[in-house]
């Protein structure tokens, strides 16, 4: 901050570019990240290219910093949010391009349960990593999860929680799942302040995952481990 | 007219606050993802019991059942419009408790979070915030209870809003935040932030400190930084019962009586003048905890961090971010120059 200068961003080369552009996802700067993107795609940078190695590189010194406390919410929330904007442009043109797909998560917090600060982190670092989130919102009902998880078919289903009061009807989920014969279909992992590792355990979740960072390691590690299993 | 708190306040060393009221609520029947505050009217009774098991476990004061009161959170029971009614029954029903008991109680009106990110990170407006803290407030108020009680705080703006709104009620507050990450809240607060904030309210809190968070450890870590920060402040300490474990189909928190027992001497040792638990606190904690603030001698100095490690357990985390050269993120990588638009 005390050496504050002018950057023209279609000036730098593209190296020097995508360290600008992790510095101002750090910042959280969206506009400046929107020219970056576009100033790429004018290079005739492939959109999955631009995707994985600016977005995602400058949101994991992002995740790896929130994880260790030097990062806190609000800088997340902005960095995220500048993220989305960069996203919203390639979108479509990913879609269009065909670019492989890391995996795909449905999300929501459990009924009762207000809070989507956590959520929404974790969407939104799910999507920087290059996951098809679809977020369906607060306060759900088990059937809300068993509709989009039938509708979607994705790897993942992510449950949240951030009252002591909501985090037990996780378990209602998963006890549904378990009934209808659905639990092994997909990839459970679960989230919220007041839980922790032998909670996700006791409830029969797949993983705890303790912050935004995390899940995204998490998802990347268990889609791993079930693409490989698919295929030997 | 007397006032309850302010009395005990002023008369008393130390005020045993309650303990839980989430998980006590689960023990009467209460389901996950139900709205504690619809029992308010539904089963009122029940909520006396709740009121009452604190009296009778010996504390001085007890929260309402007012939690998620406001119309934020009433919203998602589709009960936005019964604000008014749940929190001055909340009132009521503590007023009712209080009164009949043999020995002095305050009754504590709790405001909780709106759930809602404010502005300009989130989408919750300064204005909107104070008219719904206000709108709890004077419920509360109606309904008898003798201060506000703002806790399970993160962000500083929500913070202003609800101090700002309790003026507009006319009432005095304590008001506590949630300490649960990497020793900040959060939003990234600090213990020695939060002690120069509440000193900058146009009406400060009669008190403050911390709730809820992880364990009792961390939370007396939070008491110390309070107090190294020379407050002369009343300090509030309400931690949780240990770390939640799911044990046969209910939540259950691993911290014995005992433990809360120590842990409450130690609160006490650290500076707090208002101690109390928060998830997991059953009145059996309660009792240990005051049996042991009325039979053990206070220390003659704070407890040192180490200390606080023998007794209760490890930190979670390292450091909580008051330590030198932590404060304005110093730890984050080097910029390069920002870019202006």
């Amino acid at each position: 901050m005390s050496e504050e200068e002018d950057i023209i961003l279609s000036e730098l080369d593209d190296e020097e570019l995508v360290q600008q552009m992790y510095d101002d996802l750090y910042d959280g700067l969206k506009e400046e990240i929107e020219e970056s993107v576009n100033i790429l795609l004018s290079r005739g940078w492939a959109p999955y290219k631009i995707l994985t190695e600016a977005l995602v590189g400058g949101m994991t010194i992002v995740g790896a910093d929130f994880r260790d406390g030097i990062l806190f919410v609000p800088e997340v929330l902005l960095a995220a949010n500048a993220m989305k904007g960069g996203m919203f442009i390639l979108k479509p043109l990913l879609a269009e391009t065909g670019a492989p797909r890391m995996g795909s998560m449905v999300i929501g917090t459990v009924k009762g349960d207000i809070h989507d600060i956590g959520k929404n982190l974790v969407s939104m670092m799910m999507e920087g990593a290059g996951f098809e989130v679809v977020d369906i919102g607060i306060n759900n009902p088990v059937e809300n999860y068993l509709e989009a998880l039938e509708e979607h078919q994705p790897d993942i289903l992510g449950m949240s929680a951030l009252l002591t009061t909501t985090m037990p009807y996780m378990k209602v989920v998963i006890d549904t799942m378990i009934e209808q014969g659905k639990r092994d279909d997909y990839i459970v992992l679960v989230g919220g302040a007041p839980l922790n590792e032998e909670f996700g355990k006791a409830i029969g979740a797949d993983a705890y995952c303790r912050d935004a960072a995390v899940a995204v390691e998490t998802a990347k590690e268990y889609v791993a481990r079930k693409h490989n299993a698919m295929t030997a | 007219m007397s006032n309850s708190f302010l009395d005990l306040m002023e008369s008393r060393d130390v005020l045993l606050a309650d303990g839980a009221t989430g998980t006590n609520l689960f023990n009467m029947g209460l389901q996950s993802g139900d709205a504690p505050e619809l029992w308010n009217t539904d089963e009122p009774e029940k909520i006396k019991a709740l009121y009452k098991g604190s009296v009778d476990a010996g504390s001085d004061l007890f929260l309402t059942n007012s939690f998620g009161g406001t119309a934020a959170r009433l919203k998602l029971h589709d009960a936005q419009g019964r604000v008014r009614e749940l929190n001055r029954v909340a009132a009521e029903l503590g007023r009712e408790v209080a009164d009949t008991a043999e020995r002095k109680i305050a009754v504590a009106g709790s405001v909780g979070p709106t759930g809602e990110i404010m502005q300009p990170v989130g989408e919750m407006s300064h204005a909107l915030a104070v008219e719904m803290f206000h709108e709890q407030a004077d419920a509360l108020k109606e309904g008898g209870v003798d201060v506000l009680w703002l806790e399970t705080i993160s962000a500083p703006e929500e913070f202003a809003a609800a101090a700002e709104a309790f003026k507009l009620a006319d009432m005095p507050w304590c008001g506590t935040m949630s300490f649960d990450t990497a020793g900040r809240t959060m939003m990234g607060v600090t213990s020695a932030d939060l002690a120069k904030l509440v000193e900058g309210y146009e009406q400060p809190p009669l008190a403050f400190g911390a709730n809820c968070g992880t364990g009792a450890s961390d939370i007396l870590r939070t008491v110390l930084g309070f107090a190294a920060q020379g407050t002369e402040r009343p300090i509030i300490s309400k931690g949780n019962a240990g770390i939640p474990k799911y044990v046969d189909g209910h939540i259950h928190y691993d911290g014995t009586p005992e433990l809360m027992g120590e842990y409450a001497v130690l609160a006490r040792d650290s500076g707090a003048k208002i101690i109390g638990g928060c998830c997991g606190t059953m009145p059996d904690h309660l009792r240990k905890m005051r049996e042991a603030l009325d039979t053990r001698p206070r220390g003659e100095q704070r407890p040192t961090l180490e200390r606080i490690v023998e007794v209760l357990g490890p930190f979670t985390s390292a450091n909580d971010g008051t330590e030198e050269g932590a404060n304005d993120g110093s730890e984050r990588r080097n910029r390069r120059g920002r870019r202006r638009s």
